[in-house]
């Protein structure tokens, strides 16, 4: 299968990436290299071959439920690009 | 000067001891050098004057007599590790900024030894490559060039800006990590040592991720027993990253003795791939000739799907990367893009101008893979093939204890010559990403040098949890291979 201008228009907006129009075409072009080449895992049969989920046989670890942490507002804010008072200040989302 | 910093982790860990030389001393050595090395281009950010600091409190330990496992010993931490209050940027624009309120556990765990920190090591965007070329802050240019050049090499990548410091003397080991080789690739390009852990070995709590599933950070080093002595300290189960395993972690530094004599060392057949050129065909062959005369017994196994494990990893890794770098919007923390119409343009505009070509390439492979209609084809599809690619190893590792492989298909190679095509700058990692895969620890170890004079290394593949054998056979190579060959210090002349 191939991908075209429009594919990349589409994950780039399902990625939340705006790719400029235009490296549509370029990168159409780069993204089938890359797909016709992972083509060839077609050629395996997996039948009945279970999806890996953990590389380490491990089982996932519990904790007790409470709280470990907290009460970082400053700190969480100094990366902040806007803030006002441990408030993250974006664009209007709303009219 | 040069001779405090062409030290071992280990002898400079002995001279402290000894009190022949104080940290301070060490620190001052290496953070003179490192001014001096710019034109390597190895570091984002300095830390010189917090190096000192350190150095100085760790004197007045040892004066007091309170010695930790890496006391006043200089490193170099690859920019991908969060350093509390110091500027980590993952090689990005998007994380330009970026002040971490947190530290990283594998750091913690080296501070907590005593250990002194250098400054934060260049490296490929989000760890996004195989040369060091797609890093925000410009190319490591590595401290090796072939005879009779003055042609620019690259480092090898991810981590290319800590092998370039090791291998050019500004630090005495370096921290990295390794998502599909990223760790023994550039420390093979550079003639020294690079071990990928076992997955769950050392936390991965404030590393930023890449692809948590392959992820693990290691040592790089000048010696296998630095990197034994590293990884003792950097290994732990930790709380804040739930995949880390609650296995002790050993003396791997003692652990180095006894031999390996009886050793069953596998040759994985499907390794031999064409047009890979004699050289290194020739450098494999000497290495197992090597093991064989110090009482190993050589092996041939066979990993079936090896070929396959490319084409997995640029699904699964894409994958993993695209939901992991979700979290760079513009709003929190990091590059916000200005001028925007609303918050949907807010996440669009500020990643489109914060990632690099290589990053954004990755993240839109990794959604395709993901996205309705294609995950059973992909990345369904490609987590079965990874299973097959670990039954391969666990059927292998029946026969033998460690696997001997190639740890690239060549020397370095010039700065922009692999940088038009994506796909062949991807088959620099064709030996070391089946051990991501498989999740488990892999070590590169210097092993000679190439007809124009370029470091070469040899891999070496253990068990699950067995870095002990592993450093073991390593050090055996390394004895063998007596490889004391360094670049010439062009750069401060």
């Amino acid at each position: 299968m191939s991908v075209d201008k429009d594919t990349v228009r589409r994950i780039a907006k399902l990625a939340r990436l705006a790719v400029p129009e235009a490296r549509l075409e370029p990168m159409a072009g780069e993204l089938n290299g890359i797909f016709q080449w992972v083509e060839m895992l077609g050629e395996v049969n997996v039948e009945g071959v279970p999806a890996m989920t953990s590389v380490v046989a491990q089982k996932l670890k519990w904790r007790e439920d409470r709280v470990t942490d907290g009460n970082q507002a400053d700190a969480l804010m100094i990366n902040a690009p806007g803030s006002e008072d441990h408030f993250f200040v974006v664009p209007k989302v709303h009219e | 000067m040069s001779d405090l910093i062409s030290m071992t982790l280990a002898e400079a860990r002995d001279a402290i001891r000894a009190k022949t030389i104080s940290s301070r001393e060490l620190t001052g050595a290496f953070v003179s050098a490192i001014e001096k090395a710019r034109p390597l281009n190895a570091f984002i950010t300095e830390a010189g004057e917090q190096a000192l600091a350190m150095a100085d409190a760790a004197d007045k330990r040892i004066a007091s007599g309170q010695v930790g496992a890496l006391e006043g010993l200089p490193l170099a931490i690859k920019d991908l590790f969060c350093t509390k209050g110091v500027r980590t940027t993952a090689a990005s624009k998007i994380l330009g900024n970026f002040v971490p309120p947190y530290e990283s556990t594998v750091t913690q765990n080296l501070w907590d030894a005593g250990a002194v920190m250098l400054g934060k090591t260049n490296l490929d965007e989000f760890a996004m490559g195989s040369s060091n070329e797609t890093s925000a802050f410009g190319t490591v240019i590595n401290p090796w060039r072939a005879k009779n050049s003055n042609v620019n090499l690259v480092p090898g990548g991810s981590s290319g800006g800590s092998s370039a410091a090791v291998a050019a003397d500004l630090c005495l080991a370096a921290t990295g990590t390794d998502t599909g080789g990223s760790i023994r690739q550039p420390a093979a390009v550079t003639g020294r040592v690079g071990l990928k852990p076992t997955y769950g070995r050392c936390s991965r709590f404030g590393i930023v991720a890449f692809a948590s599933s392959l992820d693990q950070a290691g040592p790089m080093t000048k010696t296998v027993k630095d990197a034994a002595i590293m990884l003792k300290s950097m290994a732990s189960v930790d709380a804040k990253d739930s995949t880390s395993v609650d296995i002790e972690v050993p003396d791997y530094e003692k652990l180095l003795e006894g031999g390996i004599k009886g050793l069953k060392v596998g040759i994985p057949r499907e390794y031999r791939i064409d047009g890979a050129p004699a050289e290194i065909d020739a450098l494999w062959t000497k290495g197992a000739e090597w093991l064989k005369a110090q009482g190993a017994q050589i092996v041939e196994v066979s990993l079936p799907h090896t070929k396959y494990a490319l084409p997995t990893y640029y699904i699964v890794a894409p994958a993993e990367a695209s939901a992991n770098l979700a979290r760079y919007d513009g709003v929190r923390f990091g590059y916000r893009a200005e001028g925007v119409r609303d918050i949907t343009d807010l996440y669009e505009k500020s990643r489109g101008q914060g990632f690099g070509a290589e990053v954004q390439r990755r993240i839109l492979i990794g959604t395709y893979v993901l996205s309705a209609g294609y995950y059973d084809a992909y990345y369904s599809r490609a987590q079965k093939l990874r299973t097959l690619i670990k039954r391969d190893f666990e059927q292998a590792f029946e026969k033998c204890d460690v696997l001997l492989t190639p740890t690239t298909p060549g020397p370095a190679f010039g700065v922009g010559a692999k940088t038009s095509d994506p796909l062949e700058m991807y088959l620099q990692d064709v030996f070391t990403v089946t051990v991501n895969l498989a999740g488990l620890p892999g070590i590169s170890v210097p092993a000679g040098l190439s007809e124009n004079g370029l470091p070469l290394g040899l891999q070496l593949i253990g068990k699950a949890f067995d870095e002990a054998t592993l450093l073991r056979a390593a050090q055996a190579v390394e004895t063998a291979a007596d490889f004391k060959h360094s670049p010439a210090k062009w750069w401060s002349v």
